[in-house]
């Protein structure tokens, strides 16, 4: 299947698969995250998930909409707003939710999977009716169009670029929350052992509000992100709940690193197989590999060594 | 079996409830409703075969399974294989450029039938394969997924990334699966018209009976050693598996036994509605299997069959009076059954109308045949059976290893 190409081409093809997955790659880290703060360390299935993320895109929609008919002088920075209400947005929504519905299933895993699938039901058909059922785009500022040149046949799209540095700054940031922070302390005891974090004085319920509103936050920034690569819909977030929640069940739920390790080595195997196959095959093919070694090896890529 | 075997197999209290199911589905609805609306009915009992394996693997065994879609579509596609090659004889797709081949291979440009289209021109292998295709592929993932202690969520998420696998495997590979649309214009069945109405009436009573069938089938599962050791191993699996049991082998057998139930339920879809597409396959219409098992009650294998009817029902009429807001409908339904009534309608039903019922009953038949001889005690002893089926939530039934 090489013998066609040239060695030169072949390398360019490579190199432009390679971005293209490390573009998707970044989607991904940028779901993964919030899903592995919420499943990998509360353990609670949210299949909402993706319509957090597109109420992070709706609002991006909404402010770029704003800006454009009555701030256009500041057009070129709305983004940066955008991402920061899209946060705000997705966190208050994601508090809410908590307190309305999952801190009375917390012991009842799969029974939090079947409500936050209603949850996500009732989110999608509520942007169809304010939204219309149409797909929307964001207009991006200037200075995020075009591409960068780096060789006459590799060209670097700028948007893309912007999203990996995104994902990149915001999984140091969750890194650092997680592992340096006394709130990130805190968590992590409520995780390894619930009664005994609550004997040493974390308030428990608090902890899991905050952990749940942040990861939802996180989904929220992801769906701003992706208005800059993809045009939103109703049901835009549906399409990737399941490659998100593989990303973070094959990287090993509780562990963060894995969950990058294997956005990782998903996106790219999807995106260089996409260029010798048709686009449907290779994610088959890709989901195949990923369900076959998680049956070899359930526990993931990276565990946690806990005792249970 | 003896009789005695048959009444601990079903106590009276379940032989009444089969037998005004029984009555409901066989006298009450074929004489109520015209075909349309009969053959309706029997679409979402195909759903119901789905409900019913999901109560024994989600409410007994504890396995909840989110890809029962791709088994109902295994049985499906089998079924529609098999309609679909009987119905491109060469005579009538004679105008294609290959004649005899299924007419979408034929616009996919593929000039002759894939060898694993072969075997489907025999109707005896395609029972076959409706039974064993399930069954194999259920056991192969019960022995990777049980033999490996991984369940719960776990199993959840990987069974539904299986139901994505083949939806897009469908869609994406459209000349050999019919793609998108699915599997259309099925015709005859051994040259035996399908889409007459005749057919409709006796495609229903065969759903029916095939349920019953199966229904049998979970009730003796249920009533079974087997259906205890499911029972103890959702609640605590340790202590089975230090008992001495092999947890995985029941896990493997219960999800293999809804497996096949579920293909089942496919191939009585595609007869009873002439099309199988992938839209019937993937995560959505999985997942709302689950719903249709947890509105019913996912301890009650009766009540998984009401369930199926009743949101099946619900759905269709308000997708046709209110389509904007059947998913509010439906969101709503999926909290409400998890949040406000665990045991669905089953659990409804035991807490506040069998009390009544029983009453009612006793009343009706404690007071005539014994009225001279017993003493005049106005309320005869309430029976001590209404409270035999555990009601109660599966506490912890997951526990991810």
């Amino acid at each position: 299947m090489f013998a066609e190409y040239s060695s030169s081409e072949l390398l360019s093809i490579f190199a432009m698969q390679g971005v293209a997955g490390l573009i998707l790659f970044s989607v991904f880290v940028l779901m993964a995250l919030g899903l592995a703060i919420i499943f990998g360390q509360m353990g609670v299935i949210n299949m909402a998930h993706g319509e957090f993320m597109i109420l992070g895109a709706y609002v991006t929609y909404l402010t770029s909409h704003v800006f454009s008919t009555y701030l256009p002088d500041f057009f070129s920075i709305y983004f940066i707003l955008a991402m920061i209400l899209a946060f705000i947005a997705a966190a208050a929504l994601g508090a809410l939710v908590e307190w309305a519905m999952i801190r009375h299933l917390y012991h009842r895993p799969l029974d939090t999977l079947l409500a936050t699938w209603g949850l996500s039901l009732i989110l999608q058909q509520t942007y169809r009716t304010v939204f219309g059922p149409r797909e929307v785009g964001v207009t991006l500022p200037d200075w995020l169009m075009g591409s960068y040149q780096l060789t006459e046949s590799i060209e670097l799209p700028i948007n893309g670029l912007f999203v990996m540095c995104l994902a990149l700054g915001i999984s140091l940031a969750v890194a650092l929350l997680m592992y340096r922070s006394r709130w990130g302390t805190q968590v992590r005891a409520v995780v390894q052992n619930r009664p005994m974090a609550g004997a040493v004085g974390i308030n428990t319920g608090k902890v899991d509000r905050v952990t749940f509103a942040l990861g939802c936050g996180i989904a929220g920034v992801a769906g701003s992100a992706f208005t800059m690569i993809g045009s939103t819909g109703p049901t835009s977030g549906q399409l990737y709940i399941v490659d998100t929640f593989l990303v973070v069940v094959f990287g090993g739920a509780s562990s963060l690193l894995g969950t990058i390790a294997s956005a990782f080595s998903i996106s790219q195997a999807q995106s260089t197989m996409e260029f010798f196959m048709s686009g449907s095959m290779s994610k088959v093919l890709t989901l195949l590999f990923v369900v076959l070694i998680l049956m070899l090896r359930p526990q993931g890529l990276f565990t946690l060594k806990v005792r249970r | 079996m003896s009789y005695q075997g048959f009444r601990s197999l079903l106590p009276k209290k379940d032989l009444y409830s089969f037998l005004v199911l029984a009555l409901i589905l066989v006298v009450v609805l074929p004489l109520s409703l015209d075909i349309f609306r009969l053959n309706l009915v029997g679409k979402y009992l195909t759903y119901a075969f789905v409900a019913v394996g999901l109560v024994l693997c989600w409410g007994y065994g504890g396995i909840l399974s989110l890809g029962q879609g791709v088994f109902f579509g295994l049985g499906g596609y089998a079924m529609a294989m098999f309609l679909k090659l009987e119905a491109s004889d060469p005579e009538s797709t004679k105008i294609q450029s290959t004649p005899g081949i299924p007419d979408f291979m034929d616009w996919n440009q593929i000039t002759e039938l894939p060898f694993f289209w072969e075997p489907f021109y025999s109707f005896g292998f395609t029972l076959l394969a409706i039974i064993l295709l399930p069954t194999i592929l259920g056991y192969i993932i019960g022995v990777a997924m049980f033999k490996r202690r991984v369940g719960g969520v776990y199993f959840a998420i990987i069974t539904q990334a299986l139901a994505a696998i083949l939806t897009i495997l469908i869609i994406g590979q459209q000349g050999y699966t019919g793609g998108v649309n699915g599997m259309t214009d099925l015709r005859t069945l051994h040259g035996w018209d399908i889409r007459t109405d005749n057919a409709k009436y006796v495609f229903y009573f065969v759903c029916v009976f095939l349920l019953f069938v199966c229904l049998f089938i979970a009730q003796f599962i249920r009533k079974s050693k087997l259906g205890r050791l499911l029972v103890a191993m959702r609640d605590k699996e340790d202590r089975v598996r230090f008992s001495g049991y092999d947890v995985s082998n029941f896990k493997i057998f219960v999800f293999c036994v809804g497996a096949i139930f579920a293909a089942i339920g496919g191939a009585m879809f595609t007869l009873q509605v002439g099309f199988m597409s992938p839209t019937l396959v993937g995560i959505v219409p999985s997942i709302e299997m689950v719903i249709f098992c947890a509105v019913g009650g996912r301890l009650s294998i009766i009540g998984a069959v009401y369930g199926a009817l009743l949101v099946n029902f619900a759905k269709t009429s308000f997708s046709e009076s209110f389509p904007e807001l059947w998913l509010f409908a439906m969101g709503g339904l999926f909290i409400a059954v998890v949040m406000a009534f665990p045991n669905g309608l089953a659990g409804l039903y035991n807490t506040y109308a069998a009390p009544k019922v029983d009453a009612f009953f006793a009343k009706l038949f404690g007071k005539t045949p014994v009225s001279h001889s017993s003493p005049p005690t106005p309320l005869p002893s309430k029976p001590t059976n209404t409270k035999t089926e555990s009601v109660t939530l599966p506490q912890g039934v997951v526990h991810e290893q």
